[in-house]
């Protein structure tokens, strides 16, 4: 039986009935037509559909949109608007060949959202502890990790 | 790879929920952080005819001190744990192994109850509840019942509650004077199934003899694999390196039994637990040592 929710995403309200068993990265994708969160391996292992939801990163195919009645997403399209005008983490890896297919990129960002929030100038290790949560099967995570030390910088020259 | 349909149920209350949980009997599951049973449903491993999603109860999520040691809430996520100074605190051990546990992604949604009930022998705080002597607090709509959790784990993703009933508290005892704890695991990558780990809590006597030990592995059996063998040989015994390292030796080769998968035989993980095991016994005696000087 379908039951209505009422959510945030992005700063949007949005209204709209679901099954119960709607994951919420297909409600993003499908209901919403919000693509930039990727689906990879529908068990919570790769990462590629992570997201925040109020404010913490979380894996939105192990949770269903019915969860997340009067909370609030947030999905890669709320970090920057369009190639002009980029995020300072989405900067750090275009500059930093942070990516090639992609496919991985919104999740790792938006697991560094929160992480560099609690932790602004991660060691190394600590960096490579936090990607551990996000599989890149193309860049051997190195470019990554040079990506996130730019995006960090970034990050708090913007903030000071 | 998208999960049967289900009736949702989202109670505010534990008394709600555990009227919902005595109406559906087996064909209801409680749906906690969804981080271990959310995977086994889009895969349809699971099917449940009900899911009762414990998010909206708030009574179910807290850390304080209590009677029986620090307390926690079945929902307190595991993340909240790894922030808690008053975890840090009350309970060392737990505190401790938390990173350990998958990735932070997975923390901030996985309870502590959740996976205390899941009963995964791969999973971190199954051992670290049996190595610390927590004691689970089950509820149902007729009964309430504190378990030893010694007692709750009795098999392979196994536990002592009835259909019915729910894992609503966990109370794990604060460290005993003279006593120190490890935890390790060994896993391909960090957050993934550990191939074998292992929990200690060593007590020391006010003369330096070990007085109480306590070895805990995961990934090595069918649930939680407590060394009481290797345990009892220490007792009395100074804790030098070759009385750690023998009960090491006793535990891995005569009280697990691994099995084998692709990325470990048994033999391999028989020779983590012998070096796992030597390791948190070593380390644990070491903060015995440090707390005895304090």
């Amino acid at each position: 039986m379908n039951q209505t929710i009422e959510l945030f995403v992005n700063g949007i309200q949005y209204r709209r009935s679901v099954e119960p068993r709607l994951l919420l990265c297909d409600f993003l994708r499908y209901d919403l037509g919000l693509t930039g969160t990727h689906v990879g391996c529908e068990h919570g292992v790769c990462g590629a559909c992570t997201v925040l939801l109020d404010r913490e990163a979380v894996r939105s195919c192990l949770l269903f949109a019915v969860q997340t009645n009067g909370r609030e997403i947030a999905t890669v399209e709320g970090l920057g608007d369009g190639p002009q005008q980029m995020h300072a983490l989405q900067h750090g890896f275009w500059e930093m060949h942070g990516l090639q297919c992609g496919y991985c990129t919104p999740g790792i960002l938006m697991s560094l959202v929160p992480f560099l929030e609690e932790n602004p100038d991660p060691s190394e290790e600590e960096i490579r502890e936090l990607l551990s949560g996000n599989i890149c099967r193309c860049t051997g995570y190195q470019k990554i990790v040079e990506a996130v030390q730019l995006g960090a910088r970034l990050l708090w020259e913007e903030s000071n | 790879m998208k999960p049967a349909a289900f009736d949702y149920h989202a109670p505010r209350t534990l008394e709600e929920t555990l009227d919902l949980l005595a109406a559906y009997g087996e064909d209801a599951k409680p749906l906690a952080g969804g981080q271990s049973l959310v995977p086994t449903m889009n895969f349809r491993l699971a099917q449940p005819q009900a899911l009762v999603d414990l998010n909206g109860i708030d009574e179910l999520f807290f850390i304080r001190e209590g009677e029986r040691g620090l307390h926690c809430g079945g929902m307190t996520r595991q993340r909240a744990v790894e922030r808690s100074g008053l975890a840090r605190k009350a309970a060392p051990l737990l505190h401790e192994t938390m990173p350990h546990i998958a990735h932070a992604q997975i923390r901030n949604r996985g309870t502590i109850g959740g996976s205390l009930a899941h009963a995964d022998p791969a999973a971190e705080l199954p051992a670290v509840a049996v190595a610390l002597d927590a004691s689970m607090y089950v509820r149902s709509v007729t009964d309430a019942r504190w378990l030893p959790a010694r007692d709750f784990y009795v098999g392979l993703f196994a536990t002592a509650m009835e259909p019915g009933e729910l894992l609503v508290e966990v109370a794990f005892p604060r460290p005993r004077p003279r006593s120190g704890w490890a935890f390790e695991e060994v896993a391909r990558q960090h957050g993934n199934y550990a191939m074998c780990g292992a929990a200690a809590v060593v007590e020391l006597s006010e003369k330096g003899a070990i007085e109480k030990a306590r070895l805990v592995f995961l990934s090595v059996g069918e649930g939680p694999v407590a060394a009481d063998q290797a345990a009892a040989m220490l007792v009395g015994e100074r804790p030098t390196a070759t009385v750690l390292r023998a009960a090491a030796e006793e535990a891995a080769t005569k009280e697990i039994d691994p099995v084998g998968d692709i990325h470990a035989g048994p033999a391999y993980r028989r020779h983590l637990a012998r070096v796992i095991g030597e390791r948190v016994l070593t380390r644990a005696t070491a903060r015995a040592n440090e707390a005895a000087l304090m």
